[in-house]
């Protein structure tokens, strides 16, 4: 395999700053000291005016982070017990030759086809699904309907990270440690939990961004009450002129930057103990 | 042990039933929400009908869909010609400048989506950044209208989809087996030639998802267009947003959803019978 050009370096380069721009401006403009009515495209100087009272329950953002946290927190917890579950199920599938097995076998893996879905259509769908169905069941719009269609949607992110980890595993694990006497509860708390973790650790990690950040599916099945960050974000960005959110943005960028470097030297120093204990 | 096997394969029943209710009865409920017609408030009434399919004809609808067919088309093609060079590339640099560049490719995905919209529409205002750059370089001697165009729209789409794309690239470039490319060099191709014939195939699987996942989103996409395109700019998106919200017509809303899911089954179809696996969708 053959090293990059410099060409290559350049492209790439080009390409990253394509993609920061935005992010770059909006980090800009979160330190305007210009609080007219052109702060949104004047830059005339450096302060920290708009990182005051950000996350006040009445002028910033703190009721809506709250709100956001609590229904991701919920939702990812509920989807990776489910995910969890549904890809030990669906991993090794015996063959059925009565009737009423085929039967049940072919709802189970239609259900398990629809899990998936959610990831492979259009958000507004699912939006506009989940909507219909709730005005239909009379369940009341709010942090219910919010976390119920979060989990849907978190389910597959879940499952095919779990699964893929699960494939990878040797099946003859689990058939020791239950010839050596372990229940089928017993070896799965001990032996296909423990080593799926790391994935469902990173499936979770993904789900939860993806729950934090959803506007589409949320800006459907919220209530009057329930307001998430990007349900306020966009209400904000739509009327205008509000330089608050560049520093919300700011902030939350930062803060994935920090959670980001703090995964890297966990695994870092995780992958140094393994290269240790192998080399003992 | 077969019985055994039949109770593990059980550990899916909570989340097959979720699913056939929360996604298979939701999409059920829709299809059978766009027979019906309007009724008071957020309701619906029968009798059953395609009264509302029949609509579709007009105008209106024939131009949204073909703009918004058009507009996710060209995000799909730039995102290719933009996307694959780069997922190449980002494959082949080191191990250790690799996981960084694809730190930054996602670290994005961490802030919120709509704030990365706003950030070019900043950009964009008349009096804006690019417009004051391109003034002073003396580029141009007024202000281009950047914002509220077909143009604005695409950028943000663009940048929305790429890392879409770019992912699941990257991860089958990472896989190929690089002595295939050696061994058609040896036997005479050209750089290009060893590329485009030994190369590109062996990425096909994770091209094909990257296409899929660009697609299918861009089509369903509306605060792009309503951030950057304001009301010029009418996708299929903004007309069910519009029903929903302005018209208050659930049973036309849903009509819009089932056509809108019919495109997204074809292409899902069309992509499984080219031998694409959901798996690889995913990164």
């Amino acid at each position: 395999m053959k090293k990059n050009s410099p060409l290559a370096i350049v492209y790439i380069t080009a390409v990253m700053l394509m993609l920061y721009l935005p992010i770059l401006v909006v980090v800009l403009f979160s330190f305007n000291a210009n609080t007219t009515r052109t702060a949104v495209m004047n830059f005339t100087g450096f302060s920290l005016h708009w990182y005051q009272g950000l996350f006040d329950a009445t002028s910033g953002y703190g009721t809506q982070l709250l709100a956001s946290v609590e229904v991701a927190f919920w939702s990812v917890l509920a989807a990776s017990v489910l995910g969890t579950l549904g890809a030990v199920g669906m991993l090794r599938r015996p063959l059925r030759k009565s009737l009423a097995g085929r039967a049940a076998s072919g709802a189970l893996s239609l259900g398990e086809q629809l899990a998936m879905l959610p990831m492979m259509i259009p958000e507004l769908i699912l939006g506009i699904a989940f909507m219909s169905l709730f005005t239909f069941l009379k369940l009341p719009f709010g942090k219910m309907t919010l976390i119920l269609s979060h989990i849907t949607f978190c389910v597959p992110y879940i499952l095919i990270t779990v699964k893929s980890r699960l494939s990878t595993l040797d099946p003859a694990l689990n058939e020791a440690a239950r010839d050596l006497g372990a229940s089928p509860l017993k070896a799965f708390f001990t032996i296909t939990l423990p080593l799926a973790a790391p994935a469902i650790l990173s499936g979770s990690l993904l789900a939860f961004a993806m729950s934090m950040d959803d506007f589409v599916i949320s800006f459907f099945v919220t209530g009057a009450e329930t307001t998430t960050l990007p349900l306020k974000v966009y209400s904000s960005v739509k009327v205008g002129v509000t330089p608050q959110v560049n520093a919300l943005c700011t902030v939350m960028l930062g803060a994935a930057f920090l959670l980001v470097g703090l995964g890297q030297l966990i695994s870092a120093a995780s992958e140094r103990r393994q290269a240790q204990t192998k080399g003992a | 042990m077969q019985s055994e096997k039949n109770r593990t394969q059980l550990a899916a029943l909570p989340m097959s039933l979720w699913a056939l209710l929360f996604v298979g009865m939701s999409l059920l409920y829709i299809i059978g929400l766009s027979l019906l017609s309007r009724g008071e408030g957020f309701t619906s009434q029968g009798p059953l009908s395609l009264d509302n399919y029949a609509r579709l004809g007009s105008p209106v609808y024939v131009k949204s869909l073909l703009l918004s067919m058009r507009l996710a088309g060209l995000t799909t093609l730039i995102c290719l010609f933009m996307g694959y060079p780069f997922a190449y590339f980002i494959a082949k640099t080191r191990p250790r400048v690799r996981t960084w560049l694809l730190i930054l490719l996602i670290a994005p995905f961490w802030t919120n989506a709509l704030i990365r919209i706003y950030g070019w529409k900043i950009l964009f205002y008349a009096n804006g950044p690019l417009n004051t750059l391109l003034m002073r370089l003396g580029l141009i001697q007024r202000p281009l209208k950047l914002l509220y165009t077909e143009m604005s729209v695409l950028v943000g789409m663009v940048y929305a989809m790429i890392p879409f794309f770019v992912l699941p690239v990257y991860s089958s470039v990472e896989r190929i087996d690089w002595t295939m490319v050696e061994a058609s060099r040896d036997l005479g191709a050209s750089p290009l030639k060893a590329f485009l014939t030994v190369t590109v195939p062996m990425t096909a699987p994770g091209m094909v998802a990257g296409l899929v996942l660009t697609f299918i989103p861009s089509i369903g996409l509306f605060f792009i267009s309503d951030l950057l395109g304001g009301s010029n700019t009418m996708l299929w998106g903004n007309l069910i947003h519009n029903e929903l919200l302005k018209s208050h017509d659930m049973p036309f809303a849903a009509t819009l959803s089932v056509v809108l899911l019919l495109l997204t089954g074809l292409i899902i179809l069309l992509y499984r019978r080219m031998g694409g696996k959901a798996e690889n969708m995913f990164f």
